[in-house]
Parts: structure tokens; C-alpha cells; sequence
């Protein structure tokens, strides 16, 4: 079980696996989420399903490497075995026809984008999709994104592809210009921040896929909690998305930053041991 | 399901029981001392995770078990939740035979070497004893010689598999691998049913593995258990959350005929405090699971755990207890208990407290919190808290605490763990919009025989009773797996 049966570089950094899992590819919808624990004495942490094969039984996984857990997993190649995966969790993304829906996707948040973008899509709405990322080689998935999209507009912070400038420019371009029903933001938190800020200068409903600190996600621990409209929610069983205008970023950077030290810590080590 | 009257007086008119019970007088026997369980010294266990209790030696169990008075009318049998035959096996084990005791102790009881390490006897069992109720002296060490005669049986090697039906081709899901779980598996594979336990994390165990701490239930003898149901047939499929990694529908349509229900009280409370966001706080589930189920303590494991300097946890039941001892095993140097109530209405085993105090757990009990402060890095590093005195009993007879106007003050603490109880585990009533649930979200079944609204579905432990005990989850088991039985035996 969970073997890794494709593997393919989108960057240095950031990784897709495709992994047998028939039950959880059956069961997926859009936005759902896994825990993987890649070995005996691993830790469990949250990605995305990006998108799943019914028929051959698997899940496509992106990744990004930031620390200790997400390097262990990009490191596995084709044959390998994931020791532990579960899944799908979380509350699928609601779909419905709005008319027309703005997508936004920075860095690895593109990946766990692109199953709702597809989605928006089939279901009948007008999708405005930005990728942005710091540079040229950090975009992914950009033909995937093109084909779901009716339009795909590319930002970058130095300006090495597409249009230079912040996620948030090309988002002001794209309502300034027409009427936006729903936007979707999904990438690191303070880009959701930013983000979710604009589109509330545009009155325009926002939701954000929020990516805290897991353990378990089933609901039993508590360390993804965040506040979201004055009240404690927590992120594995209650979201990963919610209205991005209610949610409390400031307080999940925070909290993200939790075990920092310790983890940069076991990184450097992970990193000294693997040279 | 409670024993007859005539069946324990047929069992204790046995020669071998006659003849043991004669061997002393009831004078002799009373005058006796109660044992004292062997302990590891507090300065060393707070060292590392050893067992705090080493067990008794088989002679001071068998001086233990001549206390007993093999009453006519065994009461202690009345307060334990599955009406193990108490005399009978301590009889057995005066007697020296110590795998006959182990058992008797199977016949009523799956996990008898971890109820003997975790039930609150000084509230069940021992509460109902003669010399309690009668003679007002201590009573009898019925959970101490429990806890050795099942581990006798499990050092000996010679662990008695349950005979098993033939097998009868009929599946059954059980959900969730706590203590009610396994019992129902067990019951369910004796009667000749083909059984597989889903569980949602990758350990199997429940509480047992990820909430009670190794230095009072070490992980191995939860293995050992597992291990049988395992040799009995048992199938367990972990990573597998049942209502999302699998539908019922579809787990029906792969066969299954019946599921149990353990899925257990999973999801932790907060109290809703300014500033509980604040990192370095964090819910009891989360810093047990981290340790035990995690083993992040361990240098050589990749997750993450915060070692504080001075740690508060705010509660006073055994996850606070447990939490407390596991924060002075992590290296704080201060490590409170902050309590509302006073130290007679604590809801912790006794025996926790006793091993916390001497282990230098500070007590600050008719304590409350309100608020918490941080750093500028968002670590937290003050908590404010008020003295509280105990007012008029409330619904549950335990005096209510009432805060005294004035008293606030600060308390340093860089970690503090929030244990003031769980909800139940919304997992399996989300999925099943049909299954009829309680205002507190337990699952509501019919008390006669733990059948949810839905009849092929039954259910107990802690997602029925709400935040119990293991014995009452593994009665629970028991008894699903009895009613399970009938109902398919009444479905042909
Ligand atoms: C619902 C959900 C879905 C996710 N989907 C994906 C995905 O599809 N692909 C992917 O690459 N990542 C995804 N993530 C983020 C991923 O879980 C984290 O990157 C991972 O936990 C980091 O673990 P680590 O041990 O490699 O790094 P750590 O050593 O734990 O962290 C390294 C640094 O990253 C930061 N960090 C820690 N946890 C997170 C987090 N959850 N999000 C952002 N930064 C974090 C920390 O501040 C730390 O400084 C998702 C998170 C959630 C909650
Ligand atoms: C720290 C702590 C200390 C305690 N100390 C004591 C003590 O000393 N004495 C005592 O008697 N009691 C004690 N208790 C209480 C006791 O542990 C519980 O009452 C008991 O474990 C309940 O058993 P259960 O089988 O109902 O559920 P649990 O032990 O909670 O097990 C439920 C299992 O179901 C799994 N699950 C949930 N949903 C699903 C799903 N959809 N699919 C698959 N699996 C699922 C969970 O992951 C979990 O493993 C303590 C509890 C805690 C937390
Ligand atoms: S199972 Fe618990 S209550 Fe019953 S006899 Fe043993 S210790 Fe006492
Ligand atoms: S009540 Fe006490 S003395 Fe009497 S049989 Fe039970 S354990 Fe023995
Ligand atoms: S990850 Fe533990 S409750 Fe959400």
C-alpha cells in the first residue's frame, strides 16, 4: 500500500508523487486533504490532494520542501512506500455556479488550486486564475492551470515571467476591470492575508484554504485551531477552508511559527546528514 | 447481564474453595495489613518514563489475598463494571495458582493486566468491599492483585487464546481500536465471526496508546493484548477513517454486516479565554499524543515538543494528572496543577495524586484562569488567575466554586496544557446524517442492548457515555458483542 508509482521535479523544491491509495482516490473531492507520515519515526503533516486516478487507484501529491517531514517525502522515489496515509479529510470545497470566480494560487498553494479551478470550471463559471510566485522557476503547474482556466494571468516578484509585481496587483487589475462573484486564495499565509484584504476592498466573497500546524486531523488535538469570525475553529474537521474575511491571520503566522527554532534545528541536522 | 446469586454460591461451595477459606479464621485474616505496591523511588522515575508501580511479588500477593474474606455476599462484585468473580480469583491466588486467577479474570475481562493499572478501584470495586463498607479499615488490594495476576500469566508465556467458535462466515466492522473496540472484537472472534477494526491513526489502542502516558500503562502490555486478538483472528486496518477513507455503504457493500461503534470522546475543550491562541498553549490530547503516540521526547523522532521551564495545566482529572507528570518527565522545573475545586473533589485516581505529589507537582487547586499574555514572539508568559471558594453543591453534588472579587494575580509560565475535558468524536455522526445523536453529540442507543437508530449499527464506550473510564468502555464492548450475536441469531 501508499506506493509511490510516479514521481516527477516541477522545481528543486517542489515535488509531485503520484501514490497508490484506491480507497482515498474513490473518496476525494476537491479540497479534501491526507496525513502523511513518511517513516517509523516521522511526524504526520497535511498535503493536499491534487488530483486522483479513479481508474488506476492513485493520488497525485505536490510538494514543497520547507523543513524536515515535506523533504523526507520529496525524497521518496518511484517504488517507495509512504509507512502511513490517511485520508481524505477535511470538508470538501463547495461548488456551485456563481458566474464569474477569481483564483489565485501562491507558491505551493497552486497545487491544492488546481482541483477547484477544474472544478469552477465544470461547473459552468468563468475562471480568472493568477499563479505568482518569486520567480520564473518557482510557477508550477501552468499548462494544467491554462486548460481549466478562461484566462491565466502569471505575476512574478522580480518580473522573470509574466507581469511583474505582487499577487495582489494582478487581483486589482482583474476587479477593476469586471465584477468578480468569488475569489479563492490559496498559498502561504501572509499572501492570504494580503490577498483576502483585497478582495474585501472590493467586497468580493473570499475563501481561504488555511494551512496551519497538524497533528492528527481528526479533530482530536487542537494544534490547528485558528480564530475565524471571533470563534475557535479548527482547521482539520471545520475547514481547510473558510470565508478568508472573517479568518484571523495575524494570529495563525503566529501560531505557524509555533516550533520554529526546534524544526530549523532538525532541518540544518537532516540537511548536514544528507549532503 | 448480572451474575446470579446462585451461580457464585455454586462456584464458591467448591471443595478447593471450602478448604481455603477454612485454612484461616476471619479474625486472622482481618488482622492482617494491606500490602504496599512497589514503587520507583520519585527522584529517579521523574528521570525517565519507567512504570512508577513495579507490582508485588508473588508472596506479598498471595499475604494480599488472604485478606480476603470470601464473603457470602461478594458486594466488591456489585461495584466492579463487568462483575469479575473478585473472590474466586483472589482465592486462586492464595492458593498459588496464579494462572487459574488469570483465568477466572478472562472470563468477564479482556484487558485485566490494564484495568489493574487504571481503574479507579478505590471508587468501584474496593469502595464495595466488606472491610470498607463494614469493618471501615482498608480494603482489599483487589486492583493491585488483578494487575499481578495477569501479568503473572503474561511473564509466564503460557497466555490462554479464548476458545473460538467455528467460524460462521459472517463480517463485522468495528470502529475506532480504544479499549471498547478491542473487547467487542475479541467477544465477536470467541463467537466465530470474521472481525475487522478500522482505526483512524496508524497505532492501535485508542486512549490506551495515545493519551495514558508509558510510566503507568507501558505501551508493550497494550501489544501483548493486541497480539491475541490478533492470534484469535482479528483483522486491523489502521489509517482508515471510517465515513471517509470508506462510506458504511460501501463497507455493506464489501460484506459487512454489523459495526460497533468506539469510536470514542476525541475532540478537546478550550475554555475560550483571551489569549488561549497563544503558542505554548495547547489541549492535553495534543501534548499526550505528541509524547506518547508521537514519542516526540524521543531525540531520534522528527515531531516536535515544547519543553517548558514552568508549566501550568489547568484541570484536574487524569488527563491533567497525566499531563502534569509527563511536563516534570519533560525537565519543568515548575509543573502546576491549577483547579477550581479543592483537592477532595479532584475526579483523578487517587493514586495519581498521591504519585504527582511526591513526584513535586505543585497543587494549586480553588484556582482559576482568565487570562493568558505573550511574548513578542506570540509565546505565552504570564497567565492571570483568581482564587475561588467552594459555594452551594451544584447538579452534580460537588460544591460550586465561586471566585472571590479582588484575588487576581499573575503566575509565570511559558507552557501551559488546557485539560478540561473532551466532546465527543463528530467523525462518525457527520457521515451518518440517519444516526440519531444526544444534545451533547453522543450517539444515542437503547440502553437494553447499545443498538444506535440504525439496527445493523451499535455503540459504547466513551462516544455513548461521554468522557468515562476503560472498564465501562470494555463492558460496553461486551456487551455490544453479546446483543450482536442475538441480533443475528434472531435475523435467521
Ligand atoms: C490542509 C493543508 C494542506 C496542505 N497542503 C500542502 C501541499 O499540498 N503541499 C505542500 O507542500 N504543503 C502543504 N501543506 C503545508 C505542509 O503541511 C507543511 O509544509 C509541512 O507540514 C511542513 O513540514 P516540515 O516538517 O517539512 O517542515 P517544518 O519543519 O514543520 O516547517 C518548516 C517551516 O515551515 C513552516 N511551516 C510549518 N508548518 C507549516 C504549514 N502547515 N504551512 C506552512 N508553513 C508551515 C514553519 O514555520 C517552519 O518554519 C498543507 C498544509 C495544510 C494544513
Ligand atoms: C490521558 C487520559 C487518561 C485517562 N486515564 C484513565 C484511567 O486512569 N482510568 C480509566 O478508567 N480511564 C482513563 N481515561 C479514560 C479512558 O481512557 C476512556 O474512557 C476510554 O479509553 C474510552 O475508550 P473507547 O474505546 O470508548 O475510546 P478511545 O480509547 O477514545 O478509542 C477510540 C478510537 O477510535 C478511533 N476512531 C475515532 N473515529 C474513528 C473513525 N471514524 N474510524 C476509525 N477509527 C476511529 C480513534 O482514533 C481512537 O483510537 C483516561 C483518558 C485520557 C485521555
Ligand atoms: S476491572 Fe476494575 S473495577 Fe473490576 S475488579 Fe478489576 S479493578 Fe476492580
Ligand atoms: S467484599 Fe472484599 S473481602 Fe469480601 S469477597 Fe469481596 S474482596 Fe473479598
Ligand atoms: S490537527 Fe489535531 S485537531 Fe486538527
Amino acid at each position: 500500500m501508499n506506493k509511490i508509482v510516479d514521481k516527477e521535479y516541477y522545481s528543486d523544491n517542489v515535488v509531485r508523487l503520484e501514490v497508490e491509495a484506491p480507497r482515498i482516490a474513490k473518496a476525494r473531492r476537491a479540497g479534501h486533504f491526507v496525513i502523511v507520515k513518511p517513516d517509523e519515526k516521522g511526524e504526520r503533516i497535511p498535503l493536499t490532494i491534487a488530483t486522483s486516478d479513479v481508474k488506476k487507484g492513485t493520488i497525485t501529491l505536490v510538494i514543497q520542501k520547507v523543513g524536515v517531514t515535506s523533504r523526507k517525502i520529496a525524497n521518496l522515489n518511484v517504488g517507495d512506500h509512504i509507512t502511513d496515509l490517511v485520508g481524505p479529510l477535511g470538508q470538501a470545497t463547495h461548488i456551485e455556479k456563481v458566474g464569474t470566480v477569481l483564483m489565485c494560487g501562491g507558491g505551493v498553494g497552486v497545487a491544492p488550486l488546481l482541483p477547484i479551478v477544474e472544478a469552477f470550471k465544470k461547473a459552468g463559471n468563468k475562471v480568472i486564475t493568477i499563479l505568482a510566485a518569486r520567480s520564473k522557476d518557482l510557477i508550477i503547474l501552468e499548462d494544467q492551470m491554462r486548460e481549466h482556466s478562461d484566462e491565466l494571468i502569471i505575476m512574478t516578484d522580480d518580473g522573470s515571467y509574466g507581469t511583474k509585481g505582487l499577487v495582489t496587483e494582478g487581483m486589482k487589475r482583474v476587479m477593476d476591470r469586471e465584477k468578480v462573484d468569488l475569489s479563492v486564495v490559496i498559498g502561504p499565509a501572509i499572501m492570504m492575508k494580503f490577498a483576502s484584504l483585497t478582495t474585501k476592498e472590493y467586497n468580493v466573497p473570499t475563501y481561504a484554504s488555511l494551512n496551519t500546524i497538524m497533528v492528527d486531523g481528526t479533530g482530536m488535538c487542537g494544534a490547528c485551531r485558528v480564530t475565524v469570525g471571533g470563534k475557535t475553529k479548527f482547521v482539520c474537521i471545520d475547514g481547510p477552508e473558510f470565508d478568508a474575511h472573517q479568518v484571523d491571520f495575524d494570529e495563525m503566522l503566529l501560531r505557524l511559527s509555533g516550533y520554529k527554532e526546534i524544526e530549523q534545528k532538525a532541518d540544518q541536522d537532516y540537511l548536514d546528514q544528507h549532503k | 447481564m448480572s451474575v446470579s446469586k446462585e451461580f457464585l454460591k455454586e462456584e464458591r461451595d467448591q471443595a478447593w474453595r471450602n478448604e481455603i477459606r477454612k485454612s484461616l479464621t476471619a479474625k486472622e485474616r482481618t488482622s492482617l495489613a494491606r500490602v504496599h505496591m512497589n514503587e520507583v523511588d520519585a527522584m529517579e522515575r521523574i528521570l525517565s518514563n519507567v512504570e512508577v508501580n513495579t507490582g508485588l511479588t508473588a508472596e506479598q500477593a498471595q499475604c494480599e489475598a488472604k485478606r480476603c474474606l470470601d464473603c457470602i455476599d461478594p458486594t466488591c462484585i456489585s461495584g466492579c463494571p463487568v462483575e469479575i468473580n473478585i473472590p474466586k480469583f483472589i482465592k486462586r491466588i492464595e492458593q498459588g495458582e496464579f494462572l487459574e486467577a488469570a483465568k477466572t479474570l478472562k472470563e468477564t475481562s479482556t484487558l485485566p493486566a490494564v484495568c489493574g493499572r487504571v481503574c479507579p478501584q478505590e471508587k468501584q470495586c474496593e469502595a464495595k468491599c466488606f472491610y470498607t463498607l463494614k469493618l471501615k479499615k482498608e480494603p482489599v488490594a483487589i486492583g493491585y492483585l488483578e494487575r499481578f495476576a495477569a501479568d503473572y500469566e503474561r511473564e509466564s508465556g503460557q497466555i490462554s487464546v479464548p476458545e473460538k467458535a467455528s467460524a460462521n462466515g459472517i463480517k463485522v466492522a468495528v470502529i475506532g481500536s480504544g479499549p471498547a473496540g478491542l473487547t467487542c472484537a475479541g467477544e465477536m472472534a470467541k463467537k466465530g465471526y470474521s472481525v475487522t477494526v478500522f482505526e483512524a491513526l496508524h497505532e492501535i489502542g485508542g486512549v490506551l496508546k495515545y493519551g495514558i502516558p508509558e510510566f503507568r500503562l507501558p505501551n508493550s502490555i497494550v501489544d501483548v493484548e493486541i497480539d491475541s486478538l490478533k492470534k484469535m483472528g482479528v483483522e486491523f486496518e489502521t489509517n482508515f477513517i471510517v465515513g471517509k477513507t470508506s462510506s458504511f455503504e460501501e463497507l455493506k457493500e464489501e460484506g459487512y454486516q454489523a459495526f460497533f461503534t468506539g469510536s470514542g470522546a476525541g475532540l478537546p475543550r478550550f475554555m475560550n479565554l483571551p489569549g488561549e491562541n497563544y503558542i505554548g498553549i495547547l489541549s492535553s490530547n495534543e501534548y499526550l499524543t505528541r509524547v506518547n503516540l508521537m514519542h516526540a521526547a524521543d531525540s531520534l523522532t522528527d515531531t516536535p515538543i515544547l519543553r517548558g521551564k514552568n508549566v501550568a495545566i489547568i484541570g484536574g482529572g487524569n488527563t491533567a494528572m497525566d499531563s502534569v507528570r509527563t511536563a516534570k518527565r519533560l525537565g519543568a522545573e515548575r509543573a502546576m496543577i491549577i483547579y477550581r475545586r479543592s483537592m477532595d473533589e479532584m475526579p483523578a485516581r487517587v493514586e495519581e495524586i498521591k504519585h504527582a505529589q511526591e513526584e513535586g507537582i505543585e497543587f494549586l487547586t480553588l484556582t482559576n484562569p482568565l487570562e493568558y499574555f505573550a511574548n513578542d514572539k506570540g509565546r505565552v508568559n504570564k497567565m492571570r488567575v483568581q482564587k475561588m471558594e467552594l459555594g452551594e453543591p451544584d447538579a452534580s453534588g460537588r460544591r460550586r466554586p465561586v471566585a472571590i472579587e479582588g484575588s487576581e494575580y499573575d503566575i509565570d509560565v511559558d507552557t501551559v496544557v488546557v485539560s478540561v475535558g473532551v466532546s465527543p468524536n463528530p467523525l462518525i455522526p457527520n457521515s451518518l446524517p440517519q444516526l440519531e445523536v444526544t444534545k451533547w453529540g453522543t450517539i444515542s442507543v437503547n440502553e437494553e442492548n447499545l443498538q444506535s437508530s440504525i439496527p445493523e449499527m451499535f455503540a459504547g464506550g466513551d462516544i455513548v457515555r461521554g468522557g468515562a473510564t476503560v472498564i465501562l468502555a470494555m463492558g460496553d464492548g461486551r456487551k455490544a458483542a453479546a446483543e450482536m450475536d442475538k441480533y443475528f441469531k434472531s435475523k435467521k
